[in-house]
């Protein structure tokens, strides 16, 4: 009884979030439009009541999975009495109804953190914001109730459910959703800032120091999000791979670089009051990345122009949602861009202009994303033509963009404001340059292969850390006392950079040198896999929780002392009737050693993988680097004076 | 629960990428027919080359490919042997020929109309007189000394 009562509660304060998102979407607008102080400040409260319903909701939707009643249909399409705990969990997102909920369960929580931390906010952009992010929560929640309820109950539950998908049965996809949506959803709060600035009319410094926690917090979210997804499919999916410029991917990563190009605007506004429609532009495209990431992976249109026709109930929803948001706002903008007018003055060389080259550069390189992410589709619909893009397109029209981007990045992060002359900015860096261009050398004569994808990577990487340590040091005038005494935002600035160039590093040394051997071992047989000597000890079948596996132990040894012990693992899911490999890694900071199992031969011996992946860990490292550099301004102090967050939104963590 | 094991190891489980048994013994015609693959879409999947896809139809495809290597084809033989038969879905690396231009040119086009746009606002900001910054009002006077008493 009780265990019904929590569900039907849960559906209950889902529909009561959607009245009280309507609710706060139309008060306090008028309130502020009005100048009545009672109508504004029902925004907050709302916010914190419209939140407390869909944490409600989503709670009873995790009880109905931690205790597998599958008389929600949901559960039993996505849950299993014998699934470890974690996944009962995780699976409550697993799904595409689950999924929106979390979504609508963060932007509410984005919503709420502005009231929260928004002490400081005048009353009247507070308003407008939470207005506006009330909008996008009655959008969404009538989406979930509509077309999406994940409470909707079978009229006779089976005994058991249907297992959820065990390539998702992992522990870093059960976290690469939060993450992500923490991401593209945080990017709601600069889309609210920006149209409630464009409803009042005015753009300043102010203005960007209380957007530009969000969009920090947002980016560093998105950041985790996407590398955890990289890291899951280098482990999991048997081979190494860790980026497919799949369109799922592109639909996160294209608002990621959006947010970088925002991150990067709105410190001109905030120092130079320049680049402000802009930078409202970027803020509503971001969100609009978002909103296109979300209808790409819920609708399933790239995947499969035919399913979409089939069932087009919820793309058309969210293509609406896209349509009224990034419309609406597109148009306010065109009315409103021309009063933002620009103060700050500087000169062809500067600062200024730098950053200006980072937005053209990542703006663009955003776009072409875009355009190779739809063209499959654009091509079916307008040509009749049935192509594909995929990676080698990527590779070659997304990559000069990065290069150009890391080559000028330290030059420009040095200039200062205003004017600046490049031989001056350049002289310091000397060091830096020469460090690359060593690091670069080496890694050609290293490499067997003689291409310049290694030596190119290495040499801007080592650029990138190299010209981020020159600029803390002439930050802290040439004096090692002074460098911790440097604000956070110095050491965020410099800890993102060196992150990318890390990242750098790891992609570029991967893609270049990674060996691979494909083989059928014997039991106890020995063979050499790049200067390892691997043997097969032996083949066992064991059995998990919910699963069968076949679990080899296999020996790596160099120069006759052993390295590792590793054991990969071949399963099957017999509920899901799926087949997934695990792969044993060796992690280490100069080489990943990787073993997949393979099949048992007709005539003996087992199929044996190995791969020896040279600073693998470098590219999930950088991006964890780079998301660390984000906390760090975050906590700089100038955010915590004054500013819109009082305390960091990094706090902000997904309920239960 | 042993008798399950047995059926499901029997049961045929999709093979796992390249097999040992696909690999060529000309090491030359293997790291040929390696290359080609990985622009070759395993048109069962979603946007994964043939190499790395654990399909049947994926292995058809590696194994014909090595096929036609074998048989003495060019590089620009097999994909065109493929394109034939498959249509143009199957290249990973969309064509640069009619339609598809549009798509190679997109980047340096929307490269070059951003460069200029920031160019003449650079411009413009560098012409610009020098607004001098409107004075605080009474309430923002305030706020600051507030701040800067915290």
């Amino acid at each position: 009884m009780l265990r019904v009562m929590i569900v039907e509660l849960g559906h209950f304060t889902l529909i009561l979030a959607l009245m009280l998102a309507a609710l706060q979407a139309v008060v306090p607008l008028v309130g502020a439009h009005k100048g009545w102080r009672g109508w504004m400040a029902m925004a907050g409260p709302a916010a914190t009541a419209q939140f407390l319903c869909i944490a409600l909701s989503f709670t009873a939707l995790t009880y109905a999975f931690v205790t597998s009643d599958f008389s929600l249909k949901l559960v039993m399409e996505n849950s299993h009495t014998l699934k470890p705990m974690l996944y009962k969990v995780s699976g409550v997102w697993g799904n595409h109804e689950g999924s929106m909920l979390l979504w609508v369960l963060i932007l509410a929580l984005f919503g709420a953190s502005a009231h929260w931390f928004g002490g400081a906010l005048p009353e009247r952009l507070k308003a407008r914001v939470l207005s506006v992010q009330a909008m996008i929560g009655v959008a969404f929640l009538a989406f979930i109730l509509f077309t999406s309820n994940p409470f909707l109950r079978l009229a006779e539950p089976p005994f058991d459910g249907q297992d959820l998908n065990p390539l998702l049965q992992d522990p870093g996809l059960a976290f690469h959703p939060p993450f992500l949506y923490l991401g593209y959803v945080g990017l709601s709060m600069a889309f609210s800032f920006a149209v409630a600035a464009l409803i009042e009319g005015r753009v300043d410094a102010a203005w960007a120091r209380w957007v530009r926690p969000w969009t920090l917090a947002a980016w560093m979210f998105l950041t985790v999000g996407i590398a955890l997804g990289s890291w899951w499919a280098y482990y999991e999916l048997g081979w190494g791979g860790f980026w497919f410029w799949d369109p799922v991917e592109n639909a996160s990563f294209m608002p990621w670089l959006i947010a970088a190009a925002l991150l990067h605007s709105a410190i001109v506004v905030e120092k130079r009051e320049a680049l402000k429609s802009w930078t409202i532009l970027l803020a509503i495209l971001a969100f609009g990345f978002s909103l296109i990431g979300t209808f790409i992976v819920r609708s399933g249109i790239i995947t499969s122009v035919h399913a979409f026709a089939n069932d087009p109930e919820r793309g058309i929803f969210i293509l609406a949602i896209l349509a009224v948001f990034i419309g609406g706002a597109l148009t306010l903008f065109a009315a409103r861009a021309g009063t933002m007018e620009a103060k700050g003055v500087f000169a062809m060389v500067s600062r200024e202009s730098a950053l200006v080259m980072n937005n053209v550069l990542l703006a663009v390189a955003a776009f072409v994303v875009f355009v190779g992410t739809l063209w499959p589709l654009v091509a079916e619909l307008a040509f009749d033509r049935k192509l594909s893009v995929g990676a080698p397109f990527f590779n070659q029209a997304f990559t000069p963009f990065m290069l150009i981007l890391a080559a000028i990045l330290p030059v420009g992060a040095i200039m200062p404001w205003k004017r600046a002359r490049i031989e001056r900015s350049l002289k310091p860096l000397y060091p830096a340059l020469i460090l690359a261009i060593a690091f670069g050398a080496l890694a050609f004569a290293v490499g067997t292969d003689r291409s310049a994808l290694a030596p190119v990577g290495v040499a801007l990487g080592t650029w990138l850390i190299a010209g981020s340590a020159v600029e803390l040091w002439q930050r802290a005038g040439r004096k090692a006392a002074r460098l911790a005494r440097l604000p956070r935002a110095d050491w965020g600035k410099a800890a993102a950079h060196s992150g990318l160039g890390v990242t750098f590093i790891g992609i570029a040394c991967l893609m270049a040198w990674d060996v691979e051997d494909i083989r059928v071992a014997q039991l106890g047989e020995t063979f050499t896999v790049g200067g390892y000597d691997i043997t097969l000890d032996g083949v066992e079948r064991v059995e998990g929780p919910n699963y069968f596996s076949t679990l080899a132990t296999i020996r790596m040894a160099r120069d006759g002392r052993e390295v590792a012990v590793l054991h990969p693992e071949k399963r099957v899911y017999p509920v899901a009737a799926m087949p997934t490999t695990e792969a044993a890694i060796a992690n280490g900071v100069w080489r990943d050693l990787y073993l997949v199992i393979g099949d048992e031969q007709a005539n003996g011996g087992w199929a044996v993988r190995t791969y020896i992946k040279p600073f693998a860990n470098w590219i999930w490292a950088g991006a964890i680097i780079m998301a660390l550099g984000g906390v760090l301004s975050l906590s700089d102090r100038r955010y915590r004076v004054a500013a819109g967050a009082r305390k960091a939104p990094a706090m902000a963590q997904p309920a239960e | 629960m042993r008798w399950m094991i047995l059926a499901l190891s029997l049961l045929a489980v999709p093979a796992f990428a390249v097999q040992p048994d696909e690999i060529l013994d000309d090491p030359a015609l293997e790291a040929r027919a390696r290359e080609l693959s990985k622009g070759l879409r395993c048109l069962v999947c979603r946007n994964e080359n043939i190499d790395e896809s654990n399909a049947d139809l994926a292995r058809d495809l590696r194994l014909l490919v090595r096929e036609r290597l074998v048989a003495g084809d060019s590089d620009d033989e097999v994909i065109a042997y493929l394109v034939d038969r498959f249509g143009e879905y199957v290249l990973l690396q969309p064509t640069a020929s009619g339609e598809n231009l549009i798509l190679w040119v997109a980047g340096p086009a929307m490269l070059l109309v951003a460069l200029a746009g920031a160019g003449i606002y650079l411009r413009r900001r560098k012409a610009a007189p020098d607004a001098a910054p409107a004075p605080l009002s009474e309430a923002e006077k305030a706020r600051l000394a507030e701040i800067l008493n915290e």
